[in-house]
C-alpha cells in the first residue's frame, strides 16, 4: 500500500494557492511528518487527501493509493482514515458503539462484531469499558479509542491531524508509541501534521516543511 | 462571594424570592386555569347550580355530532403536520446549511417566522381558493368562465390546514435546528464519519440527527402541541363540518348558552389529553428509534441509503422547499395586492383598479386595532423582557444552586404555557380573572400575552446572556462602578443586539395571539389578529387583506428595528456585531 501525492495543493475560492504544490510518496508502514506554523494549511492538506475540504476550498493535483486514483472520489469511497486532535468520538454513542460504528461491514454477524470491538478495546487498554460514555474518558484513552475506531474500518492510509496536540508531555510519548506501532503493524502509509518537532522525531519517517505558495506576492493565507 | 455554597444570605433569599415571583406570574395562571377548567369539566359550576363531580360533561361533549371525525381530523392534520415538519426541517438544514451558512438561512427564515399564523393563513386562502390568485392566473389556460367548482380552502380532509401548519412550523424548527447545529463540531464529525466509509445521508441520520434531536426536543413538542391545538389557522383554513377538535371546543366556549361551558371544558380537557398522549407517543418513539438505531449502527452497513436514490430524494426535497417558499411569498403578495385592489373581477390576473380605497374606508377600524395591537405587544414584550432579565439575573445570583442543567431545567419549566394547549386552560384563567376583576381589560390581555411571550424571550435571550464575558463587568467593578452602573453602562449595551432580537420575537409572538386576546379581553379588546380572523370568514377580501397585511407589518417592523438599531448604534464596534439571529 503506497500513498502518492502529485502536485497537490489547495485553492482558495479567489484562485490563490494555500501552499506550493506538493509531490510525495509515502511507503507502507511509514509516517510522513508535515511541519508548518499554524495557519499554513496543514489541516487543509489532510482534508484534500481525505476529501473533506469545505467552505469553497478545493483540491488541485492528484492523490493515488497504490494504483487507484482517489482524489475524484467522495471521502467515504477513498478508504483513508482520519484522526483529529480532539478524537471526535461521537458523544451520543457509547465507547463500544463508537468502535462498532467504525468496524468494517465485512465482519458479519452480531457476535463476531461484538468480539471484534471487544478485542479492539482490549488492544487500546480499555477492556470492559464498552458501555462507557466517551465524555468520561481521559485524553489518552480518547485518542487510543479514536485510533481503534479508525483502524476497525480497515483504512488503506491514515491521516493524523495533530492527534497528540491535546495530550500533556508525559502521556504524549505513550500514546505516540501506541499510534505509530499500529501504523507499522498494519503496514499502511500515514501522514501526520504537527508543529511539534518531537512528534516528527518520534514518527521516525521523513519530515516535510510546507512551503508558502512562493509565486504569489500576496500576504499570507488566512485560516 | 465569601459565603459557603448553600448558605442562606439576604442576597440569595432576595434572588430566590424574585425567581419565585417570576415563576408564579408565568406559571400561576396556567395552573389556576387548568384547575378551573378541570372543575368545570367535571361538572362543578355553582353559578349554574351544577355541583360535580360528574362525567356528564364528557358524555355530552362526546355526543356532539362529528366529534369522532373531529378527533381523527386533528390527529391527522396536527400530528401529521408536526411529524412532517420535523422531517422536512431537518432535511432542509442538512441540504442547505453548507450552501447558505447559518446566517444566510436565518435571514431567509426570520421573516417567515415573524409572519403571524392568521396572516399566513389568510394570504394562503387568497392564493389557493377556487377564486384565488392561482386560479385567476391559470383561468385563461383552463378556459374557466367561473371559479372552478372544487373545494380547496376548508377542504373536509384538512389538506390545506395541514399545508398551512407545515409552512409555519418548518421555518421555526429550522431556526431551532440551526442553533443546535451550531453547538456541534459538525465539520469534524462529518469528516470522521465519512472517513469511516459512510455516505452523507447515513452520516446525517446516524451521527448528526441524534445530537440535534436532544437539543430540539422541547421545540418539537411546542410545535406539535401548537399543530394539534391551533385555533385560528384551523378557523381560516380548516374544514368546518366537522372542524378540528380545538375549533369544536372553541365553538362551545363561545356559545351564548352558558350550560355549554361544562361540555366545552370537558372537551378542553380532552384536547389537553390528546396533546399529552402525543407527547407520550413521541417519548416512546424516541426510545424505540434509539434501540433500533443502535442495532442499525452496530451492523456497520456502508451501502448507500435508499438504494442510491439519495440524490433523487434530495432533488425532490429541493422542489418541495421551493414550492413552500413560493407559497409563503405568494401569500404575502396576495395580502398586499388585495389590500390595494379597488376592483378585482374574476378572472383578471391583477386588479383592474389599484388604490387605497380599502385602507381609507377601514381606517377607523384598523387604526384602533393597530393601536391596541401595538400597545399590547409593546407592554407584554417590555414586561416579559423585564421578567426574563430578573429570572436570568436571579439564576446567576443563586449561582451555586441553580446553574448548568438545573438552570436549563428551570427554563423548561417556564415553557409550560407553550406545551399546554391554549384552549385547555384559557377559560379557567378567564374565570380566575373575573374573580380578580381583571378579565375584559387590557391588563388581563397583556398578562395573558406574557404567558406566551415570556418563554420565547427567555429562549432567545438565555444563550447570549449566559455566554457573555464576565471579565468585562469585573473590569467595570474594579474601576469603581457599582452594580447599577455596571448593568446600565456595560451589560445592556453589550447585550443590546440579543435583547432587541428577543424583543422582536416577543412582539411577533404577541401580535399573533388570538385565543388569549379573545378569552382575557372577553371580546372587548380588538386587535388586528382578532379582527383579521373574524373578517376572514366571509368579510370583504380587500378589508381583510388590510388587517392581515398590517398584522404582518408590525412584527416585520419590530424585526427591522432589532436589526437596524444595533447596526447604527454599533457601526464602529466590530466586537459587538453578531449577537442576534439577524445580524
Amino acid at each position: 500500500m503506497t500513498l502518492r501525492l502529485l502536485d497537490l495543493t489547495v485553492r482558495f475560492p479567489d484562485g490563490r494557492l494555500m501552499f506550493a504544490p506538493l509531490t510525495a510518496t509515502v511507503h507502507p508502514g511509514q509516517v510522513l511528518s508535515v511541519m508548518a506554523p499554524s495557519g499554513a494549511g496543514k489541516s487543509s492538506l489532510l482534508d484534500a487527501i481525505g476529501g473533506h475540504l469545505a467552505g469553497g476550498l478545493c483540491a488541485q493535483g492528484q492523490v493515488w493509493l497504490n494504483d487507484r486514483r482517489v482524489d475524484q472520489l467522495p471521502p467515504e469511497a477513498r478508504r483513508i482514515g482520519v484522526m483529529f486532535q480532539d478524537a471526535v468520538l461521537f458523544p451520543h454513542l457509547s465507547l463500544g458503539d463508537n468502535l462498532a460504528f467504525g468496524l468494517a461491514p465485512g465482519v458479519g454477524g452480531a457476535p463476531a462484531r461484538r468480539a471484534a470491538v471487544e478485542a479492539a478495546l482490549a488492544q487500546a487498554g480499555l477492556s470492559g469499558m464498552g458501555a462507557r460514555d466517551p465524555a468520561t474518558l481521559s485524553g489518552g484513552q480518547r485518542t487510543r479509542a479514536a485510533l481503534m475506531r479508525t483502524l476497525l474500518a480497515q483504512p488503506q492510509a491514515l491521516m493524523l491531524d495533530e492527534p497528540f496536540g491535546a495530550l500533556d508531555a508525559g502521556l504524549r510519548a505513550d500514546v505516540r508509541a501506541f499510534v505509530f506501532g499500529h501504523v507499522r503493524a498494519r503496514v499502511i502509509p500515514a501522514i501526520m501534521v504537527t508543529h511539534d518537532a518531537s512528534d516528527a522525531a518520534a514518527a521516525g519517517g521523513p519530515v516535510l516543511h510546507l512551503a508558502h505558495a512562493m509565486s504569489l506576492a500576496q500576504p499570507g493565507p488566512q485560516s | 462571594m465569601g459565603a459557603p455554597l448553600y448558605a442562606v444570605t439576604p442576597g440569595r433569599l432576595g434572588a430566590a424570592a424574585a425567581l419565585g415571583l417570576v415563576a408564579a406570574l408565568v406559571l400561576g395562571p396556567v395552573l389556576a386555569g387548568l384547575w378551573g377548567t378541570l372543575r368545570i369539566g367535571v361538572g362543578h359550576l355553582p353559578m349554574l347550580g351544577a355541583h360535580g363531580p360528574s362525567l356528564a360533561g364528557f358524555k355530552t361533549f362526546w355526543e356532539t355530532p362529528g366529534v369522532g371525525q373531529a378527533l381523527r381530523l386533528t390527529v391527522i392534520t396536527g400530528g401529521g403536520a408536526g411529524g412532517v415538519s420535523v422531517v422536512l426541517a431537518f432535511v432542509f438544514c442538512a441540504l442547505l446549511h453548507n450552501r447558505l451558512g447559518r446566517r444566510g438561512l436565518g435571514r431567509i427564515l426570520a421573516p417567515v417566522l415573524a409572519l403571524p399564523h392568521a396572516a399566513l393563513a389568510i394570504g394562503l386562502a387568497f392564493l389557493i381558493a377556487p377564486s384565488g390568485w392561482i386560479a385567476r392566473l391559470i383561468a385563461p389556460l383552463m378556459g374557466w368562465q367561473v371559479p372552478p367548482a372544487v373545494v380547496t380552502v376548508n377542504d373536509p380532509a384538512g389538506v390545506v390546514l395541514f399545508v398551512g401548519l407545515v409552512l409555519k412550523e418548518v421555518p421555526f424548527l429550522m431556526l431551532v435546528m440551526l442553533a443546535a447545529l451550531g453547538q456541534i463540531p459538525l465539520r469534524a464529525q462529518i469528516a470522521a464519519a465519512r472517513a469511516l466509509g459512510y455516505g452523507p445521508a447515513k452520516v446525517w441520520l446516524a451521527v448528526v440527527a441524534p445530537q440535534v434531536w436532544a437539543r430540539v426536543r422541547l421545540a418539537v413538542l411546542v410545535a406539535l402541541a401548537y399543530a394539534l391545538s391551533a385555533v385560528e389557522m384551523a378557523l381560516i383554513l380548516g374544514p368546518s363540518h366537522p372542524p378540528t377538535l380545538s375549533v369544536l371546543v372553541w365553538r362551545l366556549f363561545s356559545s351564548a348558552d352558558a350550560r355549554q361551558l361544562i361540555p366545552a371544558s370537558a372537551g378542553a380537557l380532552m384536547q389537553l389529553g390528546l396533546v399529552l398522549a402525543a407527547f407520550g407517543l413521541v417519548w416512546m418513539a424516541e426510545r424505540l428509534v434509539a434501540i433500533l438505531g443502535r442495532h442499525w449502527l452496530r451492523r456497520g452497513a456502508r451501502a448507500a441509503l435508499m438504494g442510491g436514490l439519495t440524490p433523487v430524494a434530495a432533488r425532490c426535497m429541493q422542489m418541495i422547499g421551493a414550492l413552500g417558499l413560493a407559497l409563503v411569498a405568494g401569500a404575502v403578495m396576495a395580502l398586499g395586492v388585495w389590500s390595494l385592489a379597488v376592483r378585482w373581477p374574476w378572472p383578471a390576473a391583477l386588479p383592474t383598479g389599484f388604490g387605497t380605497l380599502a385602507w381609507e374606508t377601514a381606517a377607523r377600524g384598523w387604526g384602533a386595532a393597530l393601536g391596541a395591537t401595538v400597545f399590547v405587544a409593546a407592554a407584554s414584550t417590555v414586561a416579559s423582557l423585564a421578567l426574563v432579565i430578573v429570572w436570568l439575573e436571579g439564576q446567576e445570583r443563586l449561582g451555586a444552586v441553580l446553574h448548568g442543567p438545573r438552570a436549563a431545567l428551570s427554563d423548561v419549566a417556564l415553557c409550560v404555557p407553550l406545551l399546554v394547549p391554549q384552549i385547555g386552560f384559557l377559560f379557567g384563567v378567564t374565570q380566575a380573572g373575573v374573580h380578580l376583576g381583571l378579565t375584559g381589560g387590557y391588563l388581563a390581555v397583556i398578562w395573558g400575552h406574557v404567558l406566551f411571550v415570556f418563554p420565547y424571550v427567555l429562549i432567545a435571550l438565555a444563550g447570549p446572556w449566559r455566554a457573555r464575558d464576565p471579565r468585562q463587568e469585573r473590569a467595570g467593578a474594579a474601576l469603581g462602578a457599582g452594580p447599577l452602573r455596571r448593568f446600565v453602562a456595560i451589560r445592556l449595551p453589550i447585550l443590546l443586539a440579543p435583547i432587541l432580537t428577543a424583543a422582536a420575537i416577543g412582539v411577533a409572538v404577541s401580535v399573533s395571539q388570538y385565543l388569549p386576546t379573545l378569552f382575557l379581553g372577553a371580546g372587548r379588546v380588538a386587535t388586528l389578529t382578532t379582527e383579521a380572523v373574524a373578517l376572514a370568514s366571509g368579510g370583504d377580501r380587500r378589508v381583510t387583506a388590510v388587517y392581515a397585511a398590517l398584522q404582518s407589518l408590525v412584527p416585520l417592523g419590530a424585526f427591522a428595528l432589532a436589526f437596524l438599531v444595533p447596526v447604527i448604534l454599533h457601526r464602529n464596534r466590530r466586537g459587538l456585531r453578531g449577537g442576534g439571529v439577524l445580524a
